[in-house]
C-alpha cells in the first residue's frame, strides 16, 4: 500500500470512556480530492471519531485514544484543536460556530483579521493595529465566489437563511491557507432541498480543487449522489467500507440500522384500533436543538406507541411541548377534549404524566428522599398526601411512606429504604422512581422519553418490562420516545419516525431494517414512494 | 428585513416624552436648563463613556466604575496634601490614579472571569466591598499605619480623613482653561462635526458597503449646532450667559474618538467577538480572559479620569460619599439613551447624558409644581435614577420575550 497516496489515514482507532467502549478498531483512509461519507446512527461513534481527529479536549482528558493518525504518510499527534488546524484539518460544524451580530467577512476572518500598523500600534503593540476591512472583504469575496454563494460579504449573519450560514462556515474553512481536509458534520440536516443541492455542488467544487472531504451524514440519497467511498459505522465498530459503485441506498440503510431485536411483546399485531386517546394536529415546539415543525399524529387508547428518529430531528420536543415545558403551538386534544398548550398544570389535569429524558435535571429532586420524589408531583397537582388545615397544608408523612413502600415493592426499586436520597441511586433505579412519581398521578396517558438512556443492560430490560406491565394491567396508553430503535421495536405496537420536525411515517415494529433506515434518513418517500400503516 | 422604528427605540422615546413633560411642568426657562445641563454633562460625561467598552465585550454594565472613582479620590487627597494647585495638580492626580485604576481593573477583571454570566451583580457587590476597604484605608489606616499629619484634610484627633475635603485649589482647573459662550461653542461644534463628517464621507466614498456611510449623524449634529447658533446668537438671548468649558468637552470628545478608534482595531474586533460569543472566540484562538480584563481595565481607568474631572468641577470632595452614586447615575444615563446590557454606542451614551441630566434637573421643580411639596421634588431625583434603570432593564427583557413570541407565531 503506498502511503503517499493518502492525505489522511486513521488506523485502528479505538476509544474507551471510563471503561465503556465507544469505538473499536476503526480504520479510515482518505485521498486528496476524495469525498468520503461516514454513515451511522446516533451513538455509532461518528462524533467520537471526529473528536479524535480534531484533538478535542474531551478525548485527552479521558485518557486519549488507541490507534494512530497519519497525515501525508507521517504519523502525527493531534492533542489540541489548534494542532489539527495547523495540520490543515477544517471543520464545518453542525451547530454553527458563527457570530450572528457580525458580517460574513468578520465571521470568515475571525481571529485571522488582516491588519495594518498605525501610530498607536507602534507604541502600544500589535493589538492596536487597524483592521484592513477592504483586504478582508476581498478575501471573503473570493471564498464566497469559490463556493458560488452570491450574497454581499458585508451582510450580517443574523436574519440570514440557515442555508447561507452553512455556506459561510464553508467559506471560512476554505479561506484558511493550506487546508487539506474538511469535515462536514451533517451539513444538510438543517437545509431545504434546494439549499442542500447547492451545498453538494459546492462540496464537489472544493473536492475538485484537491481538498479531501469527510462527509458525516445519515441522508442516503446525498451519499449516493456525491460520495466516492462510504464507511458505515454501527455501535462503535466499522461495518464496511464500500465504493459507491458497488452499493445502493437499500444496502446502506440495512447496514446502518441492522441489529438483532429482542421482542418483549410478542403479539404486537393483535392490537385493535380503539378510541383515539391523543390527537395531535400541526404541533410546533420551540425546543432548542429539537424543534418540532409540524407534527400530526393520532394515538389510540391502550397502545404503546414509539416515537423514534435521529437526534436533533425533533422527537424529544413532542412530549416536552405537549407537557408545556417548551413553547408550543398547534392543536392537541385528549380523548376529544382540547388541551391548552404551554400549561403544564392543564396537561397534568387532563390525565397526562411525563417521565423526562433529563432524569437528573428536571426528572428528580436529587437531594430529596425517594418517598418525597414519588409524592412530589401528586402533592403539587392533586393535593394528595397532604393534611389540610385551613389555608395551610402539611405533608401527610404516613400516607407518603405507605405509598412509597408499595411503589418500591411494585417496581422493584433497589434501595436502602424510602428515605434514601435519589442522588445515590443507580440510573435504572432513578428511572423507576421517575416512573413511580408519574404513576402517583394515576395518569391515563404516560409520556416516557429516553427511558433507558444511561442505564445498564439488565436495568434496561426491567424498565421496559415495567412499561409493558403498566400498559397490560392498567390499560395505560404509553407514548415512548427513544433514540434506540431496538427498544422501540421490542415493546411498541406502532413506531412513528420523526425527521426534520415532521412525522416521516409510521411503521410496524416488524418492518424491515431497510424501511427504518430509509425513514430515519428522511429518504423513505424518495425511494419507496408509498405509505404504510 | 423591515425594522420597526417605534419598537426598536421605545426606551428612548418614552424618556424623551417624560423629559418633555418634565420641562413643561417645571416652568424653567430653556436658557437656565441649558446652562445647568452644560455643567452637568461636562461633569459626568467621561464616566458614562467609560461604561461602553465592557458592554461591547459582553460584560454588561460595569457597576465597578466606582473603583475607578475611588482611585481618583485617593490620588486627589494626595494632591491636596501636597498642595499642588491648578492644572498641574490635576495632571498629577491623573498620573497617580492611573496605576491604581489599572490595578483595580485587573482585580475586577479576574474576579469577573471567575463569575461568568453574573458580571453585573458581581461588579455591583465588588463595588460595595471595595467601598468598605476604601473606608478602612481613609478612616483608620491614614494617620496610624500611614503616618500622615495634615490638619487641613484630617480629622482633629489625627486619624482619618475629613468628611469633606476642600478642593478650592483644583476647582475649575480644567473647566476654566478655556471657556466660550454657548453660541460661539455651537459654531465650534458645527465646524468640528462638519469636518469629521466630510472626512468620513471622503474616506468611504469608494466603498460599496451601506454600513460605511457613517457620516450622516455628524452632518446632522453639525446642522443642529448651526441652527442653535442662529437661534441663540442675539445679544439679549438668555443663552449668551451660558459659558461652556471647552477643554472638558474636548476631553470627552477625545475619549469618544478613542473608542471609535479602538473599534477599528484588532483589539476592538476581539472585544466584539468575545462579547458576542465567548465559545466561538475561544475556539478561534482568542484569549478570552485576557481580552475581558483589558476591557474592564480601560473602563476603570477612564472612570478614574472621569471622577477627577467631576471633582475639579465641584470644588469639594465628600470623602466617603462622592463615589457612591456615580456608577448608578452613569448607568442610568447610558440606559436612558437606549443602550442595553448587550449593546451600547457612543451616540446612545451622549443621548442618554442629555436626557438623564435634563430629567434630573427639571424633576424636582416639576415635582414641586405638580404635587406642591418641595420635599417631594428631591425624592423625585432618586426615584428617577433608580426607576430609569429598572424600567429600561424591564423593557429590554420584555422586548426580548416579545421577539421570542413573534418567532413562534411565524
Amino acid at each position: 500500500m503506498e502511503h503517499d497516496n493518502y492525505v489522511l489515514e486513521m488506523k485502528n482507532i479505538g476509544k474507551l470512556y471510563s471503561g465503556n467502549r465507544v469505538l473499536k478498531d476503526v480504520t479510515l483512509r482518505l485521498r486528496p480530492g476524495e469525498i468520503h461519507a461516514v454513515l451511522g446512527e446516533n451513538g455509532a461513534g461518528k462524533s467520537t471519531l471526529m473528536n479524535i481527529l480534531f484533538g478535542m479536549p474531551v478525548i485527552h482528558t479521558t485518557g486519549g485514544h488507541e490507534g494512530e493518525i497519519l497525515i501525508d504518510g507521517k504519523v502525527v499527534a493531534i492533542d489540541s484543536p489548534f494542532e489539527s488546524m495547523k495540520l490543515g484539518i477544517g471543520m464545518v460544524h453542525q451547530e454553527f460556530m458563527l457570530i450572528p451580530g457580525f458580517t460574513i467577512t468578520e465571521n470568515i476572518k475571525i481571529n485571522r483579521e488582516i491588519t495594518r500598523p498605525n501610530i498607536a500600534s507602534r507604541i502600544f503593540g500589535p493589538a492596536l493595529k487597524s483592521l484592513d476591512m477592504e483586504a478582508m472583504d476581498s478575501d471573503a469575496r473570493k471564498a464566497l465566489d469559490t463556493i458560488g454563494l452570491n450574497i454581499e460579504e458585508w451582510t450580517k449573519i443574523a436574519g440570514m437563511p440557515v442555508g447561507y450560514m452553512q455556506f459561510v462556515e464553508i467559506a471560512r474553512e476554505i479561506d484558511k491557507a493550506d487546508m487539506k481536509i474538511i469535515v462536514f458534520d451533517e451539513p444538510t440536516a438543517v437545509l431545504t432541498e434546494s439549499e442542500a443541492d447547492a451545498l453538494l455542488k459546492a462540496m464537489k467544487v472544493i473536492a475538485d480543487s484537491g481538498i479531501a472531504i469527510l462527509f458525516i451524514t445519515h441522508r442516503l440519497d446525498e451519499v449516493m449522489t456525491i460520495a466516492d467511498n462510504i464507511t458505515v459505522l454501527r455501535d462503535g465498530e466499522l461495518v464496511r467500507t464500500l465504493a459507491k459503485t458497488e452499493t445502493n441506498a437499500f444496502q446502506l440503510a440495512e447496514l446502518m440500522v441492522g441489529r438483532k431485536v429482542e421482542k418483549i411483546v410478542q403479539d404486537s399485531s393483535s392490537m385493535t384500533k380503539s378510541e383515539i386517546a391523543v390527537s395531535i394536529r400541526g404541533l410546533k415546539v420551540l425546543m432548542p436543538g429539537e424543534n418540532v415543525r409540524q407534527v400530526d399524529l393520532d394515538v389510540f387508547a391502550g397502545e404503546i406507541i414509539g416515537i423514534g428518529g435521529l437526534g436533533g430531528q425533533g422527537k424529544i420536543g413532542i412530549a416536552n411541548g405537549i407537557m408545556g415545558l417548551y413553547p408550543a403551538a398547534g392543536q392537541v386534544s385528549i380523548f376529544g377534549k382540547p388541551l391548552a398548550l404551554s400549561d403544564t398544570k392543564a396537561a397534568y389535569e387532563a390525565g397526562l404524566a411525563f417521565v423526562s429524558e433529563d432524569r437528573r435535571g428536571v426528572g428528580l429532586l436529587l437531594d430529596s428522599s425517594i418517598e418525597i420524589n414519588i409524592a412530589f408531583t401528586a402533592m403539587q397537582m392533586r393535593n394528595s398526601f397532604l393534611h389540610r388545615l385551613g389555608p395551610f397544608s402539611q405533608l401527610a408523612y404516613g400516607k407518603i411512606r405507605k405509598h412509597a413502600l408499595k411503589k418500591i415493592a411494585d417496581l422493584d426499586i433497589r434501595c436502602t429504604g424510602p428515605m434514601q436520597l435519589t442522588r445515590r441511586l443507580s440510573g435504572g433505579n432513578q428511572q423507576k422512581v421517575c416512573i413511580a412519581r408519574a404513576l402517583a398521578l394515576d395518569p391515563k396517558i404516560l409520556f416516557v422519553s429516553e427511558p433507558t438512556r444511561g442505564i445498564d443492560v439488565g436495568a434496561k430490560k426491567i424498565v421496559l418490562e415495567t412499561l409493558v406491565k403498566l400498559n397490560r394491567e392498567l390499560g395505560m396508553t404509553i407514548i415512548m420516545t427513544s433514540s434506540e430503535l431496538a427498544e422501540l421495536r421490542s415493546i411498541c405496537q406502532r413506531i412513528a419516525i420523526i425527521c426534520g420536525g415532521r412525522v416521516e411515517g409510521i411503521l410496524s415494529p416488524d418492518a424491515s431494517d431497510v424501511d427504518f433506515g430509509l425513514m430515519m434518513a428522511g429518504d423513505y418517500h424518495k425511494f419507496r414512494g408509498k405509505e404504510v400503516v | 428585513m423591515k425594522r420597526n422604528f417605534l419598537f426598536d427605540n421605545m426606551v428612548v422615546l418614552l424618556f424623551v416624552a417624560i423629559t418633555g413633560i418634565g420641562i413643561w411642568f417645571s416652568g424653567l426657562s430653556l436658557g437656565f436648563v441649558v446652562m445647568d445641563l452644560v455643567t452637568r454633562i461636562a461633569r459626568n460625561g467621561l464616566m458614562v463613556v467609560a461604561l461602553l467598552i465592557p458592554v461591547t465585550a459582553g460584560m454588561g454594565l460595569n457597576f465597578a466604575v466606582i473603583l475607578g472613582a475611588m482611585a481618583a479620590q485617593i490620588a486627589i487627597i494626595a494632591v491636596i496634601h501636597w498642595q499642588i494647585a491648578g492644572i498641574s495638580g490635576i495632571l498629577l492626580a491623573t498620573l497617580l490614579s492611573t496605576p491604581l485604576a489599572i490595578l483595580f481593573g485587573i482585580f475586577i477583571g479576574r474576579l469577573l472571569n471567575k463569575t461568568r454570566g453574573q458580571e453585573m451583580i458581581t461588579s455591583m457587590i465588588a463595588g460595595f466591598f471595595a467601598d468598605g476597604l476604601y473606608m478602612l484605608l481613609l478612616m483608620v489606616i491614614v494617620g496610624t499605619l500611614i503616618p500622615l499629619r495634615n490638619p487641613q484634610i484630617m480629622l482633629p484627633h489625627g486619624i482619618g480623613i475629613l468628611n469633606t475635603v476642600d478642593l478650592a485649589i483644583l476647582r475649575g482647573a480644567v473647566d476654566d482653561l478655556y471657556r466660550l459662550s454657548f453660541p460661539h461653542f455651537m459654531v465650534l461644534v458645527a465646524v468640528i462635526f462638519l469636518s469629521i463628517g466630510a472626512w468620513f464621507q471622503y474616506s468611504t466614498r469608494g466603498s460599496r458597503q451601506p454600513s460605511a456611510k457613517k457620516a450622516l449623524p455628524f452632518f446632522l449634529i453639525a446642522g443642529a449646532a448651526a441652527i442653535s447658533f442662529v437661534l441663540t446668537r442675539s445679544p439679549d438671548s438668555s443663552f449668551v450667559i451660558v459659558s461652556v468649558p471647552v477643554v472638558t468637552f474636548a476631553i470627552i470628545g477625545l475619549a469618544c474618538a478613542f473608542l471609535g478608534f479602538i473599534a477599528t482595531t484588532k483589539l476592538g474586533q476581539d472585544f466584539r467577538t468575545v462579547g458576542q460569543d465567548q465559545h466561538v472566540a475561544k475556539i478561534s484562538g482568542i484569549d478570552v480572559d485576557k481580552t475581558r480584563i483589558i476591557a474592564i481595565t480601560i473602563s476603570t481607568v477612564m472612570a478614574a479620569w472621569g471622577q477627577i474631572l467631576l471633582l475639579s468641577n465641584l470644588g469639594n470632595l465628600s470623602t466617603y460619599g462622592s463615589h457612591i452614586s456615580v456608577g448608578v447615575f452613569a448607568i442610568a444615563a447610558l440606559l436612558i439613551g437606549g443602550a442595553t446590557v448587550t449593546k451600547a454606542t457612543v451616540g446612545q451614551a451622549l443621548t442618554g447624558l442629555v436626557l438623564f441630566h435634563t430629567l434630573f434637573l427639571v424633576s424636582p421643580m416639576a415635582g414641586r409644581n405638580l404635587l406642591g411639596d418641595a420635599q417631594l421634588g428631591e425624592f423625585f431625583r432618586v426615584f428617577i435614577a433608580y426607576g430609569v434603570i429598572a424600567v429600561s432593564l424591564a423593557m429590554y427583557a420584555w422586548k426580548r420575550a416579545y421577539a421570542g413570541k413573534r418567532q413562534l407565531r411565524s
